[in-house]
Parts: C-alpha cells; sequence; structure tokens
C-alpha cells in the first residue's frame, strides 16, 4: 500500500514528503542540509537544542525542524539570514556556557558542537565563558564524565531509556542548574549503571568519554577496523580503534545494522584488555614427562612430538582411543578444520566441544 | 533460534524462561525491553530466581528449580481445557495431538502448584494471555537445557509452542539464546560426535561416502564419545589422548575434582589456548593460539547469521591461528592441509555444507547471512520452518514430569543455580583479565535471600562455606531479592571460588548435558 505523499517546498526545491514525516527527515532524503544537535535517530524527537531551526512561512516564530511534521503547501526555507543567526546565538550560548577546551578534549576532531562552531564560522562567543565548575567524574576505570562539557542535549537520557532501556539516566535540577546524570544526583559507580557506554556514545561532545582511550590517540590516529564481538552469541559488530598496533577503544556503529543495530554492552565495549594482556601464551611448551615442568620449545619440537605420540596411540589403542575438543570460541573455518584432522587423519568421530556448558 | 533477534521487538508476546538475557545477552534483551516499554509487547517470565527482566514483565512464574516440565504442561492444560488452542494449526501442520492432551490432562493448575509453587491463579492468566497473543516468540537458553530433562524442557517449549501455532510465522518461534560467540557454528561446522557440517550424520552411508570422497580418507560410521562421555572414557583408560582447542573444561565442567583425576589419567593431553588455564596447567602440551582480534574467519550468532571476523593487530610472540596449527600438526602427521587464508578454508567449507552454500567472504563483507542460503542469489533465511517442518508435520511429545536429580533434604537443604553475570564471560580467562568488568565485580558471590540469610545469621558480605555432596568451596555472602528463599545463586566465572566443585554430573539422558542448574546443598559461615 502507497502512504500518501505530501507536497511542500524547501529552499525553492518542490519535493514530497511521506505522510507524518518531519521537516527534518524529508529535507535529508533529498539531500539538504540541516545541522542538528540534539537529534538522534530512532528515539524521541525533542527538539531540545534548537540548532535544527527553519523558517516556515506563515509560522509565528522559527521552527524546530527535528519536531515539526510536514503540511501540504508547506514553504520552508532553511538558510535565511533569520535562521543563521538564530543558530549562531544557540551555538555561542552552548560554547560560552561550559568549558569546551578543545586543547585537552578527547573529542576533539570527531566533536559535534566544535563542528557547529566551525560551521557557522563563528570565532568566539559574544558572551563571556561561564562554566559551571562540576567535579569530573573519574572513580571508575570505564567512563568519564565532565559534566562542564554537557550541552543539555539529552541524547545519553534517551540512549539509556530509548536505546538500551537500561532506565539509569535522567535530567535533575531546573533552568541553569539542570544537569544529567542517575538518580540522586550519584556518580555512575554508584548507581544501578550497568556499564553499557551507550550514552557514551551518544554523546556529541566531550561530556562522556572513554577513561582507558583518554590521552591515548586523537581521533584522527587511530585506525578502525569492523569485526564480530567475541563474547556472546549475539554476534555485536563492532569496531576496534587501534592506533601503533595497540587496541585503544570500541564502539558500536550503526551503520552496521543488524544484529546489533550499533549497541554494545559492558563486555563487548570495556571487556578487550585481555587481547593485548601480558599473560598471554607466546611460546608453545612441552614436557616429555609428567613429572617435568613445561618447557619452552619451537613449533616443530612441539608438533613432532604431538604427532609422534598420536600415532604410537593410535597403533596402540586404535583411533577411538583419541578425542578432541573443538571451540565454541574460535571460527567457522578452525571449526571445521578441527573436526576434519579429527576425522580424516586421526580417523575417528570422538570431537565434541563445550556446546552443553 | 528458529527466529531472529529483530522480530523480539515487534512481536506480541515474548515468553521469556531459563535465560537471565539482559546479563547473558545484554543487546538482545534491549530488544525485549523496548519491545515491552514502546511496542506494548507482553511479557511473560518464568524463572525460579527474580532476574531485572521481572521488572518489566506482565507476570512472573517463580517455578522450583527443575520443575519446567510441569510448569509448561499446566500451561498446556490450560489452553486445551479453556480450548485457546490453534486448531487449524494444530490439525494440519501436526501430529500426535491426542497423545499431548492425554498427558498433560493431570497437570492442573492445582497440581502443578503443589509440583512446582507456582499460584494456579498464575499459571491461568500466563496461560491464557501466552494462548491469546496472536504471535508469540518463546526464548529459552540454559535454564532450559541444563538439567537431567533437557531434552524434556526443549520439547516442551516446542510443544506449547506449536500448540498456539507460533512456529513458522514471523514474530514466533522456538528461540535457545547461545551463549557462546560460535557455538552455533561449532555446532554448524560438525564440532559434535555424531554429525558432519551442517548435521550431516556420520552413521549415514551416503554422507560418510560425500565426506570420503572430499576429504581423500576413510572414515569411521561409529559415532563418537560426547564430552561427558570423553572424560569418563579417558578416566577408564579408553580415552588415551585428548587434544583441546581453547577450551577450559577443568572450570566450566561439573564436578570438578572427579574432572581432573580424569584428565591427570591420559597419556598425552594438548591443550591450544590463548592463556593459561587451569586446564593448561595439566597438559603435556601446551600451543599458543592467536584471539579473534587476530584472524580472519568468520562466526555465526544465535541467529544463524554468519559474520566476518577480522583481523585487527598481530598475535602475540609466536602466537599462531588456531587453523594454522591445525594444518601443521596435520602435516606431521601425513595429511598435508594446504590453505593459504581462512577464506580457502570457507571456500571448501560451502562446498560441503549445504546451508552454507550460497555464501562467500563477499557477500558477508557488509551484511552477514542467516542459513539457509543455498545458493548465490538466495538472501538467506529470517524464520525457519515457514509452512513446512524439516520432517513435515511437527511431532508433539507427550512428556511426563520428572523431578531433578538432587532435591533438598535435611542435610542439604537449599536448592543451587549455576550461571553468569554480566560483568563475567564463562571461565573468566578473558573478563577477569579486563579491567572494567573486574572492578565492577571482582570476586565470585553466594547470592541468598535476605530471609534465609536471617535464618542462617549470615550478613552480607560475609564469607560462607557452601557445600554440596560432592565438595564444597567458600566465596562472600550477597544478600538480595533476585534469589527466592529456598534457592542460591553462584557464577562459576572464578577458579578460586569454583562452583563446579559443587554440581551434579547428572546427565540429561539423550542431550548428554549435565544438571548445572539445580543441586543440593548446605550454607554456614566460613
Amino acid at each position: 500500500m502507497e502512504k500518501k505523499r505530501v507536497p511542500l517546498t524547501i529552499d525553492g526545491k518542490d519535493v514530497e514528503a511521506k505522510a507524518g514525516q518531519t521537516i527534518l527527515e524529508c529535507a535529508r532524503e533529498n539531500g539538504i542540509f540541516i545541522p542538528t544537535l540534539c537529534h538522534y535517530e530512532k528515539t524521541t524527537n525533542v527538539g531540545a537544542c534548537r540548532v535544527c531551526v527553519v523558517e516556515v512561512e506563515n509560522a509565528r516564530s522559527l521552527v524546530a525542524s527535528c519536531c515539526m511534521p510536514v503540511s501540504p503547501g508547506m514553504i520552508v526555507r532553511t538558510n535565511t539570514e533569520a535562521v543563521r543567526s538564530a543558530q549562531k546565538m544557540i551555538v555561542e550560548l552552548l560554547w560560552s556556557s561550559g568549558d569546551h577546551n578543545c586543547l585537552t578534549c578527547e573529542q576533539n576532531g570527531a566533536c559535534e558542537l566544535q563542528n557547529l562552531v566551525y560551521w557557522l564560522k563563528i570565532d568566539k562567543p559574544r558572551f563571556e565563558i561561564e562554566p559551571p565548575g562540576y567535579a569530573i567524574e573519574d572513580n571508575n576505570t570505564m567512563i568519564q564524565r565532565d559534566l562542564n562539557k554537557c550541552v543539555l542535549c539529552g541524547r545519553c537520557v534517551r540512549a539509556c531509556n530509548e536505546i538500551q532501556v537500561n532506565e539509569v539516566l535522567d535530567f535533575s535540577m531546573r533552568g541553569s542548574r539542570a544537569k544529567v546524570g542517575p538518580a540522586f544526583d550519584a556518580d555512575y559507580i554508584n548507581s544501578s549503571c550497568v556499564f553499557c557506554g551507550e550514552c557514551l556514545q551518544v554523546c556529541p561532545v566531550g561530556a562522556i568519554t572513554f577513561k582507558q582511550a583518554k590521552f591515548a590517540g586523537r581521533p584522527w590516529e587511530l585506525s578502525k577496523t569492523r569485526t564480530t564481538c567475541t563474547y556472546c552469541g549475539v554476534g555485536c559488530q563492532m569496531d576496534v580503534f587501534t592506533k601503533d598496533g595497540k587496541i585503544i577503544k570500541i564502539s558500536g556503529n550503526r551503520d552496521y545494522g543488524k544484529p546489533n543495530e550499533g549497541s554494545l554492552c559492558v563486555k563487548g565495549r570495556f571487556g578487550m584488555d585481555f587481547i593485548q594482556h601480558p599473560d598471554r601464551l607466546k611460546k608453545p611448551l612441552l614436557r616429555r614427562n609428567k613429572n617435568e615442568e613445561l618447557k619452552e620449545v619451537s613449533w616443530d619440537e612441539a608438533t613432532s612430538f604431538i604427532a609422534e605420540k598420536l600415532a604410537a596411540i593410535k597403533k596402540t589403542g586404535g583411533a577411538d582411543s583419541i578425542a578432541g575438543l573443538a571451540s565454541a570460541r574460535c571460527t567457522n573455518e578452525e571449526n571445521y578444520l578441527f573436526q576434519k584432522f579429527m576425522r580424516a587423519v586421526i580417523g575417528t568421530n570422538n570431537v565434541d566441544h563445550c556446546a552443553r556448558l | 533460534m528458529t527466529n531472529s533477534i529483530e522480530e523480539l521487538e515487534y512481536t506480541d508476546l515474548i515468553l521469556a524462561t531459563g535465560t537471565n538475557t539482559t546479563e547473558n545477552h545484554p543487546v538482545i534483551s534491549s530488544f525485549v525491553k523496548r519491545g515491552v516499554r514502546q511496542q506494548g509487547v507482553k511479557l511473560i517470565v518464568i524463572d525460579p530466581r527474580e532476574i531485572d527482566l521481572v521488572k518489566y514483565a506482565d507476570i512472573w512464574l517463580c517455578q522450583k528449580p527443575g520443575t519446567d516440565v510441569a510448569v509448561f504442561n499446566g500451561l498446556m492444560n490450560v489452553i486445551i481445557s479453556e480450548d485457546l488452542y490453534a486448531k487449524d494449526y494444530v490439525a494440519e501442520r501436526t501430529e500426535n495431538f491426542d497423545a499431548l492432551k492425554e498427558t498433560v490432562a493431570k497437570y492442573t493448575p492445582e497440581y502443578v502448584e503443589k509440583i512446582s509453587g507456582v499460584p494456579a491463579e498464575n499459571l491461568k492468566k500466563a496461560a491464557r494471555m501466552y494462548a491469546q497473543a496472536n504471535r508469540a516468540s518463546i526464548i529459552y537458553a540454559m535454564g532450559i537445557t541444563q538439567h537431567i530433562t533437557g531434552t524434556d524442557n526443549v520439547k516442551s517449549i516446542a510443544n506449547l509452542s506449536m500448540l498456539c501455532g507460533n512456529i513458522g510465522i514471523e514474530g514466533g518461534g522456538v528461540n535457545p539464546l547461545r551463549g557462546q560467540n560460535n557455538v552455533q557454528g561449532a555446532c554448524d561446522m560438525g564440532g559434535l560426535p555424531n554429525v558432519y557440517p551442517a548435521y550431516q550424520q556420520v552413521a549415514t552411508e551416503d554422507a560418510r561416502k560425500k565426506f570420503e570422497a572430499a576429504w581423500g580418507s576413510k572414515l569411521s560410521a561409529k559415532p563418537g564419545l560426547t564430552l561427558m562421555e570423553m572424560m569418563a572414557a579417558a578416566g577408564k583408560g579408553d580415552v588415551k589422548a585428548l587434544y583441546i582447542m581453547g577450551e577450559n573444561p577443568l572450570l566450566s565442567d561439573p564436578d570438578l575434582k572427579h574432572v581432573e583425576k580424569e584428565l591427570r589419567n591420559l597419556d598425552l593431553l594438548v591443550v591450544q589456548d590463548i592463556f593459561p588455564t587451569e586446564t593448561t596447567q595439566l597438559a603435556d602440551v601446551v600451543l599458543p593460539a592467536a584471539s579473534f582480534a587476530e584472524k580472519e574467519g568468520t562466526f555465526t550468532n544465535t541467529e544463524r547469521r554468519v559474520q566476518r571476523v577480522r583481523k585487527i593487530v598481530d598475535a602475540p610472540g609466536e602466537a599462531k591461528t588456531d587453523w594454522e596449527i591445525i594444518s601443521a600438526l596435520s602435516a606431521k602427521m601425513g595429511y598435508p592441509m594446504q590453505y593459504a587464508s581462512a577464506k580457502e578454508i570457507f571456500d571448501e567449507v560451502i562446498k560441503v555444507t549445504p546451508s552454507y552454500a550460497g555464501m562467500t567472504y563477499e557477500r558477508l563483507e557488509k551484511e552477514g547471512l542467516q542459513w539457509p542460503c543455498p545458493t548465490s542469489d538466495h538472501p538467506g533465511t529470517k524464520f525457519l520452518h515457514k509452512d513446512r517442518f524439516s520432517r513435515g508435520l511437527g511431532l508433539f511429545h507427550a512428556i511426563e514430569y520428572i523431578p531433578p536429580a538432587e532435591w533438598p533434604d535435611k542435610e542439604y537443604p537449599l536448592f543451587l543455580s549455576t550461571g553468569r553475570v554480566l560483568y563475567h564471560y564463562h571461565t573468566g580467562t578473558m573478563t577477569t583479565r579486563a579491567e572494567g568488568p573486574s572492578e565492577r565485580c571482582p570476586e565470585s558471590l553466594v547470592e541468598i535471600n535476605p530471609l534465609d540469610a536471617e535464618k542462617l545469621g549470615i550478613s552480607d558480605g560475609q564469607m560462607v562455606k557452601l557445600t554440596s555432596r560432592r565438595g564444597s568451596v567458600q566465596a562472600k555472602a550477597q544478600i538480595t531479592q533476585k534469589s527466592v528463599p529456598g534457592t542460591i545463586f553462584m557464577n562459576f566465572h572464578f577458579a578460586e571460588a569454583a562452583v563446579n566443585l559443587l554440581t551434579n554430573p547428572a546427565l540429561d539422558p539423550v542431550g548428554k548435558i549435565p544438571e548445572l542448574k539445580v543441586c543440593a546443598v548446605k550454607l554456614e559461615a566460613a
């Protein structure tokens, strides 16, 4: 069934929208850029920041395009003097009411407020910069919060309540004292927060950042590789960021779609220290007699020992006196090869893995 | 899963049983929670613990551990006696309904209440809610399978789902949530004693001939031993060599004291892993393997989606990928395996695995594909059993309730159940080495209800001693409503307080899965 189409004009261009679409959605579909800050797809449109304002003919004032549904014959302008002037005012107010110091900010280069300042060509705010002076929340090893950089867009609140539905974060206080956080103004570590890190992923500025990635590499210095998480059976798609061969941080990515639509959990996002942990096994170890200690040997020595021993056991006890455990942790290719080895090389079907545990 | 993760958000009802989803599959739980909060999805939780999902549920049935079959039979009893079942579906797509009807007839809500402790009225309410939903999905995990009646439990779930016409439709289905990243793939690839890749039986001649031709080797027709049987055979001396790739049975298996004895009895124990573990300590040869971040390949997730794994960093020291190690070993044994890359192995896999036949690394590049995907133009399969079951008609199994192998008594008065917590994974070799998760959960805790704690004079954080017929462990008590009176819970992540010293190795006769979710213990201050 075809949905009703709504004709309207944006910046002089005749376009058609689906009934119920917002001006912003329609503009984006038609390649017309409207800046946003608090907007985050698949969460409620709240119109909190007003950065997306546009002119609508015969409207009393500028309207927030993220919240305003289209109507037939609507005439919209996104780039007038009034629109730009309002956007500048909004951005300057946000800038001046926080501690937006790009010199030391982890989001430098990936900050949506910084992008807006640059795009709107603002040299400096016309208001005095007066950060609220909150203490930095630094008492856990995963997430750092600096509410002096918070622009109160509410994305973290919506990510927590509408995407992960953990229902930990909300706004508290009012007016210029308004802030985001867990109930009773608790720190994350003392709240019911489960450290999924969705808030961190959606934060447009440097208010919520990766603690372990601090000073470990700036956004443009990192390389990004997509892979599948190694923890549970969901198979979340994730981006792993590295610098000089070192893993710096992990993030979800909505562009990858299924199965996780950009979300991760605490293990996927913060549980990957093990990969480059010093305890990793680095050399083959062997003991030729049960009462000896394990000693480092070459690959050749280790595999020769195993091959000889397996051949001898097969000869005396038959192939079925040998068994193997494949692994729910390894790849399909490796499991395939393992069972092929047991069946075609050893000659037994004694192969299983811990599916039952 | 018969169906897909994304369907959970937009179905009409979800029945979650034996799955602590918010901790074990947090991202799947967000689909469930979004469905409940934003799409009006109804949620029934059947679980012996007050897990987080209970907070989101319309109704919670708290059954005694191990009484699942009775509860499911009770639900079906109500649905049949109130004439709420899907008559057309049952008539057209299933068989053996009369036997089911006859068996569940005696499981009246009152009788089930006596067995399970679930109030009859709640059982009726849940039954009506499930039956009246247009589309209902059942999600479950190890809380259903790790019982001596694990197979019966799963069959009962399938009975319930078929009874209401929920298999073979979008938003419905019987959906096991797999706990390990590639447990689905390891099964698909034939990492099981009775089947080759894609579940082709080793005992059937056609399948065997096919693989003999593909691999150029004579193959055994005799199904092999399961993990628990291998361990027993090692103890008896029938199995003399064991090659373990990436597993740590000396922490994950039940009745650890016994497992250690069995492993010590081997002539040759080879363990291939990324870290030293409890099991590598007993090994004759330890082979250093590459982690998932150091190799190319594919994993298959719980909804049958095959997805790419990509190399991000180099493996440490001389560690090698598991496939390189197997190839090298195979060459030493006179069977050269010549693969230049994981992709070349995958190209061989798709030739012998019909359900993967239409997949290639190129097709998997952007988005994973769900099997069955038999041809190169097949889009993959979102949900199974549309129009027809694999065997034709869906078969109802008439199943009687059997109590767990161990039931609390005077000496061991409490139920013990085991599982994972949010912050850790399996035997903890990875997560206990991660700073953040370890900060949130640094040690094993014995989760106990305030009433039980008061009765035993135990306070929060106090060291307690937990004893079963097989052993005892000590850990701190955590007083929490999550445990209901009479049942305590402990995770199995930590070697220092290995709960599997206590657990019962009694097996399901078909699935050979041990009853890790129920045993009887006593608790005292340490």
